[in-house]
């Protein structure tokens, strides 16, 4: 894929530096690079505006946001607040919602790809792409009234860390899905053909040629998956209880970064408002964090 | 656990499906149970309520009866304002990140358009309700335009746009790699070859980057939660805040006793509306592939 | 195209933009705070709006403390407190009286807990309904909330010391949270609880000190844990907002906020 996009580029950039611009093609080359000024700009403008917004608790409470006592806010600095139980959460819920989502999206695409059957890979595209449109509310839902009652009959009332994982696991695994899909997808047909022509069975041509060709792929989905969990928002506020602790266990509940400001930024004013974009920062941080080491990864195996 | 018996010895070995594929298929049709499960559930408590009449009047006791009219006139409202925001200068970032008016000539060009295509990078993975906090702070407060409709869909613009550019911007350049030289050979001029020629040869990815960033920003919730706010009734401008659909769902789901029908019905309107587009699209782009096959342009 | 594309769409996004600016002429009134006072304003202001068809009042939740700062920074002409309110840089006006219930569901054999076994529940020293191994589920609003601060007053609880099993945000969220749950115990004020206890939501009402939670025992003095309902605007109420507040004290706004289970002021 980059290999081809930078021959394409490298080749339109010989064509098109010969021509320069004249009469109103100026005013479209000014235009388009407005707008992509534009594009750029918008990060920083979010940054700025969040950062600014964290300013005031930053400075009124500097390291007091990961060792206070506790979350008990309140609009001036008497309050206690500590977002760390809320970013062991954050990471607790994501993390073993991917390490659901990976093996079941990652099996059942080798095992599509192993059928050489055309039709049930374009079926199995189709229908992922199609569940990956679905709203994450409809999931929280779901979660709500189906799987909290069902755990809540191992211990009520089941809002906990493991509803929020398994719910969440479920809306990223199309994500991961289609990732690895196209990974497989991306793996030249020679590969594959080769591995046939030496006796291997399909099953054994995707998993040890086409899985290992695409793995950089598939981390990608992976990081993605964890990169969307980490950010959900619905789902967690509507199963996971929002109760501010560190857990002892997955069926405790657990709030969220994600979930801490929704449930009180209707209301938040002063420190605690800003405590709360706080949180925002950081979670554009993790999600820096989270792109760099992807990009990492990738250039590591390709 | 991969077995290594029958790997290397021929085809009646390979004809056996090992374990790990059993496995394999097994999770397909565990993955297939889940999501049958969660749709048919919606499906089966969502189907009761639902009617014309759902569709067409508005809610009444805080949503528990009546029906969802004023919430689908926001939405549309909503992601009116949210698309005429993104196309233009979606189209016109991605038009200068695909390279259709050339590489940039310095290095610092170079660097910009690399730092563009970064910011896009993380911005499209930046948590909806960051932006919701930004929409908050910028759009509501700093613009003054308050718990609005145009401050949302302002909002859910800013949280799509890379989406709507990555896909654009690819379609562009395939549509550049085939035409390009051509066109720029026979003298045309930049904007009369993108307007005949690129446009309308990339129109099908434009338009596919268009319904992924309509379908995101239908399914969003958090991103809206603070910035046009939870008003059921019928928006009469933009500056009025506005419930749309997810957020119904979500109120009914979390804060209104006795309000699951119907937000079962609600998340079913969002569904089949979501699954209608998507086929609209597959059969759209169906046509398209065949037409360009057919009459090359 | 793309100079087509931006003519159609820019005449298109300012046209959107004049016409969400050319506001239809009409007085606007927002009001923002308290979920326990949302949903009296709201029915208040329905029928304001009927007998005022040039008015539009929008009615906004999101807590007592979201009520006084909007009120105090302008972004709301009215604001909802249903506490007592002690800041001096605000005007207060009496809206109604209403008291904190404790909830159960309905099918819960327990009749009425003490003082003491409440306070034990709430900071986890009791696990277990008396007289049954059904295990507790501990519903606590959100810090901030002044439906909180009144409960955990009345108490002499401090906040840290509470282990609860779900945080909710609103009233409704909390009757919503317990209804759904046989073993939850939880909080809301008296007008939320009696409303949906008599409309088949699976919740009763559990007496304190002996007293009964009813409009009846809090409108008397009876009830323990009663609490004011308030107003608040930015400075003297005046024009719109001051038509409204008084329209609450008239028999018929009276009348709507007795109908939804509150004492009102006369």
């Amino acid at each position: 894929m980059n290999n081809s996009t930078s021959l394409a580029s490298s080749a339109l950039a010989n064509t098109a530096l010969r021509h320069s611009p004249k009469g109103h093609d100026r005013w479209l080359f000014l235009l388009v690079r407005l707008c992509a000024l534009l594009a750029a700009a918008l990060l920083l403008l979010i940054v700025a505006f969040v950062a600014t917004e964290s300013g005031q608790a930053i400075q009124a409470l500097g390291a007091r946001l990961f060792t206070d006592s506790g979350w008990f806010p309140g609009a001036d600095a008497s309050g206690q607040f500590n977002l760390t139980p809320m970013i062991v959460g954050s990471l607790l819920v994501a993390l073993l919602a991917m390490a659901i989502s990976l093996p079941i999206a990652v099996a059942s695409v080798l095992f599509v790809h192993s059928c050489s059957q055309p039709w049930l890979v374009i079926a199995y595209r189709r229908a992922i792409e199609l569940l990956a449109g679905i709203p994450s509310v409809v999931f929280g839902l779901w979660g709500l009234v189906v799987i909290v009652p069902l755990l809540g009959q191992l211990q009520a009332p089941g809002t906990s860390i493991l509803a929020g994982a398994l719910v969440l696991a479920l809306m990223i695994l199309p994500t991961i899905a289609l990732l690895a899909d196209s990974a497989l997808r991306a793996v030249p047909n020679e590969l594959r053909l080769g591995g046939l022509a030496l006796g291997l069975s399909p099953w054994r041509v995707v998993l040890r040629i086409q899985l290992l060709q695409a793995r950089s792929g598939v981390i990608a989905g992976a990081i993605l998956g964890l990169g969307r969990a980490l950010g959900e928002t619905m789902v967690v506020l509507m199963v996971c209880g929002n109760v501010v602790q560190l857990p002892t266990s997955i069926m405790q509940p657990i709030r969220t970064l994600t979930a801490n400001i929704a449930l009180e930024m209707a209301y938040a004013g002063g420190l605690q408002r800003s405590a709360l974009f706080v949180s925002g920062l950081l979670l554009i941080a993790l999600v820096v964090a989270l792109i760099w080491s992807a990009h990492r990864m990738g250039r590591g195996y390709a | 656990m991969p077995d290594f018996s029958t790997g290397f010895t021929g085809n009646a070995a390979a004809r056996a499906r090992p374990y790990g594929q059993w496995l394999a298929a097994a999770t397909l049709v565990l993955l297939a149970a889940l999501f049958g499960w969660l749709l048919i559930d919606v499906i089966i408590r969502g189907f009761g309520s639902l009617s014309w009449e759902f569709i067409s009047s508005a809610p009444t006791d805080a949503g528990r009866s009546g029906g969802i009219w004023p919430v689908i006139v926001a939405s549309l409202a909503t992601l009116a304002v949210c698309m005429a925001a993104v196309l233009p200068i979606g189209l016109g970032s991605a038009a200068l990140l695909s390279g259709v008016f050339g590489a940039p000539r310095s290095s610092l060009g170079q660097r910009a358009v690399n730092g563009c295509r970064q910011s896009l990078d993380i911005l499209a993975g930046v948590p909806s309700i960051v932006f919701g906090l930004f929409g908050n702070a910028f759009f509501c407060l700093y613009l003054g335009m308050g718990f609005s409709i145009l401050a949302g869909g302002l909002t859910l613009a800013c949280m799509v746009l890379p989406y709507f550019i990555r896909t654009a911007e690819h379609a562009l350049r395939s549509a550049a790699t085939t035409h390009l030289a051509g066109s720029l050979a026979l003298g045309l001029r930049h904007s009369t070859m993108l307007r005949r020629i690129l446009l309308p040869a990339a129109l099908p990815g434009l338009f596919a980057g268009f319904v992924l960033a309509l379908t995101r920003a239908l399914a969003e919730t958090a991103a809206l939660l603070f910035t046009s706010g939870y008003v059921s009734r019928m928006p009469e401008s933009l500056l009025d805040s506005g419930r749309v659909l997810s957020v119904h769902v979500y109120d009914l789901a979390m804060n209104v006793t006795g309000g699951e029908a119907q937000a079962y019905s609600t998340a079913l309107v969002l569904i089949i509306t979501l699954a209608v587009i998507n086929v609209l699209v597959a059969l759209l782009g169906h046509y398209w592939q065949q037409k360009l096959n057919g009459a090359p342009q | 195209m793309i100079a087509r594309f931006t003519s159609i769409s820019l005449p298109l996004f300012t046209a959107l933009l004049l016409s969400a600016c050319s506001q239809p002429d009409r007085q606007q009134l927002t009001i923002t705070g308290s979920s326990t006072i949302a949903p009296v304003a709201s029915e208040l202001a329905r029928i304001f709006e009927q007998m005022n068809p040039d008015v539009r009042i929008d009615v906004q939740t999101g807590g007592s403390s979201r009520g006084l700062a909007d009120a105090r920074n302008g972004l709301a002409d009215i604001g909802m407190v249903s506490k007592a309110v002690k800041e001096t840089d605000v005007v207060a006006t009496l809206l109604a009286r209403d008291g904190l219930a404790v909830i159960a569901h309905k099918s819960n054999p327990v009749a009425a807990l003490s003082s003491t076994q409440i306070v034990q529940i709430y900071r986890g020293e009791l696990e277990q309904w008396p007289g049954s191994n059904l295990p507790i589920s501990v519903v606590h609003k959100a810090d901030g909330r002044s439906t909180q601060e009144v409960f955990l007053k009345h108490f002499k609880l401090q906040p840290r010391e509470i282990k609860a099993s779900v945080i909710v945000g609103d009233n409704e969220q909390g009757i919503k949270t317990v209804a759904g749950t046989p073993g939850a115990i939880g909080y809301v004020s008296i007008g939320a609880a009696q409303y949906s206890s008599d409309n088949d939501v699976p919740i009763k009402l559990l007496p304190l000190g002996g007293v009964t939670a009813t409009v009846e025992n809090v409108q008397n003095g009876s009830y323990p844990l009663a609490r004011e309902l308030n107003w608040v605007t930015r400075d003297m109420p005046t024009g719109l907002a001051a038509e409204f507040i008084e329209f609450a004290t008239t028999n018929t706004g009276s009348e709507i906020i007795r109908g939804l289970y509150f004492v009102p002021v006369n």
